[in-house]
């Protein structure tokens, strides 16, 4: 029945319009759909979830999460973004500073850079704690002085053969053990992500001492404490193709849609047009310019299958971070359960 | 109602006059719609519910008010804290099956590399 479907098609389709999108919120709430059983169910949730990880290596995660609502999916994203701590410089100490590059922006840079530094291990600082403790901050130094190369030719204008250390790179930035931390992490393995950030340029006679202390924090404090590129998410694409196309509409189609995407065949001597992998569309809307394609084609995104795309920095294994993510929202929670139990004991 | 004196408050209830408990405004700070959106949707999913909203009063402020209403005479703290305990509960679901899955991801690789 065209009612019966179309019910269907709002409870678990987004539709990509002309003119706008249809059926955005969700709205599966007990009471809302006669004849459907919306009460949360976790057991009907966990026989409709799944996770598959399509593409992992040492920096990006691509993976897909089927069967959880926008609200959930959304939040992991931002707790990715905003909540996962990581170990960034926050104080320099800056003893000399004789190079171009002011104090402050030279700070700002150093706190930018990625610390590979498992945060896990370390705790946060306390707010009026001046001094750093070994559990709480990680120091490093960077000591670097400019100076001519006497060995470089007369003519020469090459920077790289006339001066020693022009170039301040991250791979100078020295560790510095803090009480026991030379035992405790023997690898002795903590320095920036990147050997080849540049910080700044010095000519000879300039020097760079600082001393920065590196402390743990969030997203949300400063940007610098993100522990990923970016985290984002997209809903998986649905092309239905309303009546068949054939001959020279099936070829225009084919241009509308990303490459791979609509895969024409050959059936009795007619191009017929199908669609083949709705997953790599993004959904350019071209099929809209065509007055005699538009109505032929249903564009839509399947409302609760969410392909997942987490770029980290390198301070952590993408897959760690998402699980991170979790455990944090997990945490928030149960902050609120403990919360709710301490205050009934009253 | 359920504010601490040393430090901060967490969670408070407000809640109006002659009413009997089973329309509650919780104010929750230090969140915001990453927690407030996720746990509207699981409050909603309860039958017994009849409103349920979140609203952040200032963005520079970071808290919310979070408000429940329930049919029958049941206490609006009830579905607050099955939604909470249920969001626990998605959470180690997605938790375990991610893990699960990238274990598989990852044997998968190491089967085609040998």
């Amino acid at each position: 029945m065209a009612a019966r479907g179309g019910v269907e098609e709002m409870r678990n389709r987004v539709i990509l319009g002309e003119f706008g999108v249809r059926n955005v919120h969700t709205t599966d709430f007990p009471g809302n759909y006669p004849g459907y059983d919306d009460a949360w169910d976790q057991a009907k949730f966990e026989k409709n979830f799944r996770v598959d990880v399509i593409h992992m290596d040492e920096n990006t995660l691509e993976f897909d999460m089927v069967g959880i609502d926008a609200a959930i999916a959304n939040a992991f994203r931002r707790i990715l973004l905003a909540e996962v701590p990581t170990m960034a410089v926050e104080k320099v100490f800056v003893y000399n500073n004789t190079s171009i590059v002011q104090d402050e922006i030279l700070a700002h840079r150093l706190g930018l850079i990625p610390i590979r530094a498992d945060p896990r291990l370390f705790e946060y600082k306390n707010q009026g704690d001046e001094e750093g403790t070994e559990i709480d901050t990680l120091q490093f130094q960077l000591k670097i002085k400019c100076s001519r190369n006497p060995h470089s030719a007369r003519e020469s204008s090459d920077p790289n053969e006339l001066y020693i250390n022009h170039k301040v790179y991250s791979k100078h930035i020295t560790w510095v053990p803090l009480g026991n931390q030379a035992d405790l992490f023997p690898d002795a393995d903590l320095r920036p992500v990147h050997d080849d950030i540049l910080i700044a340029q010095l000519r000879p006679g300039q020097e760079i001492d600082v001393l920065m202390h590196c402390v743990k924090g969030i997203g949300k404090d400063h940007a610098k404490f993100s522990p990923v590129a970016t985290a984002s998410y997209r809903l998986l694409p649905d092309i239905t193709l309303l009546q068949p196309i054939e001959g020279e509409a099936a070829e225009t189609l084919k241009k509308c849609f990303s490459p791979g995407v609509i895969e024409i065949q050959n059936i009795k001597g007619k191009k017929v047009a199908r669609v083949a992998n709705a997953r790599m569309d993004t959904f350019s809307r071209e099929i809209f310019r065509h007055d005699d394609l538009k109505n032929l084609v249903r564009l839509a995104r399947v409302r609760d299958h969410y392909i997942f795309s987490v770029e980290s920095t390198g301070v952590l294994p993408p897959d760690v971070l998402v699980s991170e993510a979790i455990k944090v929202l997990i945490g928030k929670c149960r902050r609120f359960l403990d919360e709710l139990d301490s205050n009934h004991m009253d | 109602m359920a504010e601490e004196v040393e430090r901060k408050p967490v969670l408070e209830m407000v809640q109006a006059d002659g009413t009997d408990g089973n329309c509650v405004t919780f104010v929750l700070h230090d969140e915001d719609h990453t927690l407030g959106n996720s746990l509207r949707y699981m409050i909603m999913k309860n039958p017994e519910v009849e409103f349920c909203g979140y609203s952040i009063t200032h963005p520079s402020e970071s808290k919310i008010n979070f408000r429940i209403q329930t049919r029958g005479g049941i206490l609006a703290i009830e579905p607050f804290r099955r939604g909470l305990t249920e969001l626990v509960d998605v959470c180690q679901h997605v938790l375990s099956k991610f893990e699960a899955s990238v274990k598989e991801y990852k044997a998968q690789r190491e089967a085609e590399m040998d």
